[in-house]
């Protein structure tokens, strides 16, 4: 569904991201472990088409989206959960939820996608009229999500979903991305919390300064020793 | 002094008042979407009159049609000075973007200088705008009814645009956080083209309103006002649309207070009262009358 070749980007004279490539399989989950700074985000960003990449080229289902404006992307069906949720704070739960479908034009698909994630955060239907700021963090992500949802994406991308959330919360958001990816979303994860996101997903490629090290099931993952060493501290 | 002179003094200032706020809700608009104070955007102002005159003359088209030409002609100016000098510079500093619109100004200022020369131009509006009407004991030209009623219907579709319009959405969204906007698959480069369109526009009705009245332009007309419509927006509270129409209304009127109410010999600092008062209201609301406090911004 997803192919990066070679991806490069370069912030002024820093390569963030240097020669990376991966592929993400249709109905799969995979993630892309390591730690602050190694390049996740800007990889997700370079999807996202929120930056200008130095060279590579970027595939979806085939089609070359590499130059594809950011819009375009979100056409195609490539929606990011950005880190930090960055939610509307000023615009109700509600408002947030309408600016996600601002690409949907069928009234009755919007409803129904409103309904949806409402259901997969029941709290989020409690809190609809509330401004989007004065909800808790799990909660703002748990909008955010539903957010990206409004316009049933093919591929969902997600920018460390547990930060700042507590283990509970954590473990409800996973939940209900285990639930959207059995349902046939694909779920391409960031994450530092390497042992979260390799519980949940099918693979996952670890990276180290813009490169990629280490990549295989997520099963193994965990049970490898370099992984276990650098990312999941020692026993677990 | 009497309470019709001072009433007079206070219709005038709505007049002036309304002026300004076509200039400042552009400044507003641009301002909250790419944090930019576009200081070119007066300009517009002025150019949009140099347009209409050199219609009227040139091609003796009637006053309506020069109107719109004009507009369409302001727009146009806007939506390039958007794609060539800050849409390269989209990711540079604030103050690269900032420096770059003092550019355009200089630029688009020598422009009307070369053009039309430097020398103050006549303007000549249809004659029935110029007529003064006695309502009770006052005396009202019809272009100031004009004003109010432009700015009125201006400042009413705006705000419909933006409330209630698919554009208007994704202007807010964009505003609020820029980042999230483009993930909602919102074209930005669309909004910003849309803001800097609808702002030149208002600002060429300003330019009208404005040179209608005093019935002259030249190259540097739009800067006095549109700093003052600047101060507006700040006193409003930038980027908060109904502060800066506000702030707008409170300086127009403030001005004309002043000038009515002083000696002879000090009308002339009213520009200096201005620029004293919004550094006076600064102190005390240093994010204007209307801002947010910084911080709730992720």
């Amino acid at each position: 569904m997803l192919e990066i070749r070679d991806l490069k980007v370069r912030y002024g004279g820093i390569t963030a991201v240097d020669g990376i490539s991966l592929t993400v399989n249709d109905h799969e989950a995979v993630s892309l472990i390591g730690a602050n700074g190694a390049g996740k985000t800007t990889t997700l960003h370079a999807i996202s088409s929120l930056l200008k990449i130095a060279s590579g080229k970027i595939f979806f289902d085939g089609v070359d989206i590499t130059s594809l404006p950011a819009d375009k992307i979100v056409q195609m069906g490539i929606v990011q959960v950005p880190e930090g949720r960055q939610v509307f704070t000023k615009l109700s739960v509600e408002d947030n939820l309408k600016m996600g479908a601002y690409l949907e034009r069928d009234k009755a698909k919007i409803k129904a996608n409103m309904e949806f994630g409402m259901n997969l955060f029941p709290i989020i239907r409690e809190r609809r009229k509330q401004t989007a700021g004065t909800l808790s963090g799990g909660e703002q992500q748990m909008l955010a999500i539903c957010r990206a949802l409004m316009t049933s994406p093919k591929l969902l991308l997600l920018d460390e979903p547990s930060m700042g959330l507590s283990p509970l919360m954590t473990q409800e958001v996973f939940k209900v991305l285990r639930t959207l990816n059995e349902q046939g979303t694909t779920i391409f994860l960031i994450e530092q919390n390497a042992y979260e996101a390799l519980e949940f997903t099918d693979r996952a490629y670890i990276m180290e300064s813009g490169r990629i090290t280490l990549e295989g099931r997520s099963a193994d993952l965990l049970n490898d020793e370099r992984v276990r060493d650098a990312y999941l501290g020692g026993d677990v | 002094m009497t309470l019709t002179y001072f009433l007079t003094m206070l219709i005038s200032g709505l007049r002036l008042g309304s002026v300004y706020a076509l200039i400042a809700v552009g400044y507003a608009m641009v301002y909250g979407i790419l944090r930019l104070i576009n200081f070119a955007h007066g300009d517009i102002m002025t150019l949009g009159v140099y347009f209409m005159i050199a219609l009227m003359i040139s091609l003796g088209l009637p006053f309506w049609a020069t109107m719109i030409i004009s507009v369409i002609l302001s727009i146009a100016v806007g939506l390039i000075m958007e794609r060539c000098a800050y849409r390269p510079l989209r990711s540079a500093a604030e103050e690269t973007v900032l420096i770059s619109s003092l550019a355009v100004s200089t630029i688009l200022q020598n422009l009307m200088t070369m053009i039309w020369t430097a020398q103050r131009m006549p303007v000549k509006l249809p004659a029935w705008l110029s007529v003064a009407n006695r309502i009770g004991p006052f005396t009202i030209k019809t272009i100031s009814f004009v004003t109010f009623g432009v700015t009125a219907a201006a400042l009413i579709i705006l705000t419909i645009i933006i409330r209630k319009t698919r554009i208007g959405v994704a202007m807010r969204a964009c505003s609020e956080n820029r980042k999230a906007a483009m993930l909602m698959g919102i074209n930005i480069n669309r909004v910003i083209m849309f803001t800097f369109a609808v702002g030149s526009a208002l600002a060429a009705l300003a330019g009208f309103m404005m040179s209608g009245d005093y019935g002259t332009v030249y190259p540097t007309l739009g800067f006095t006002p549109s700093l003052k419509a600047f101060c507006a927006a700040v006193i409003g509270g930038i980027g908060s649309l109904g502060g800066s129409v506000l702030g707008a209304f409170i300086i127009g009127i403030a001005e004309m207070l002043f000038a009515g109410l002083v000696p002879t010999n000090l009308t002339n600092y009213r520009d200096a009262f201005v620029f004293a008062a919004m550094i006076v209201i600064l102190l005390f609301r240093p994010n204007g009358i209307f801002g947010k406090q910084e911080g709730g911004r992720s």
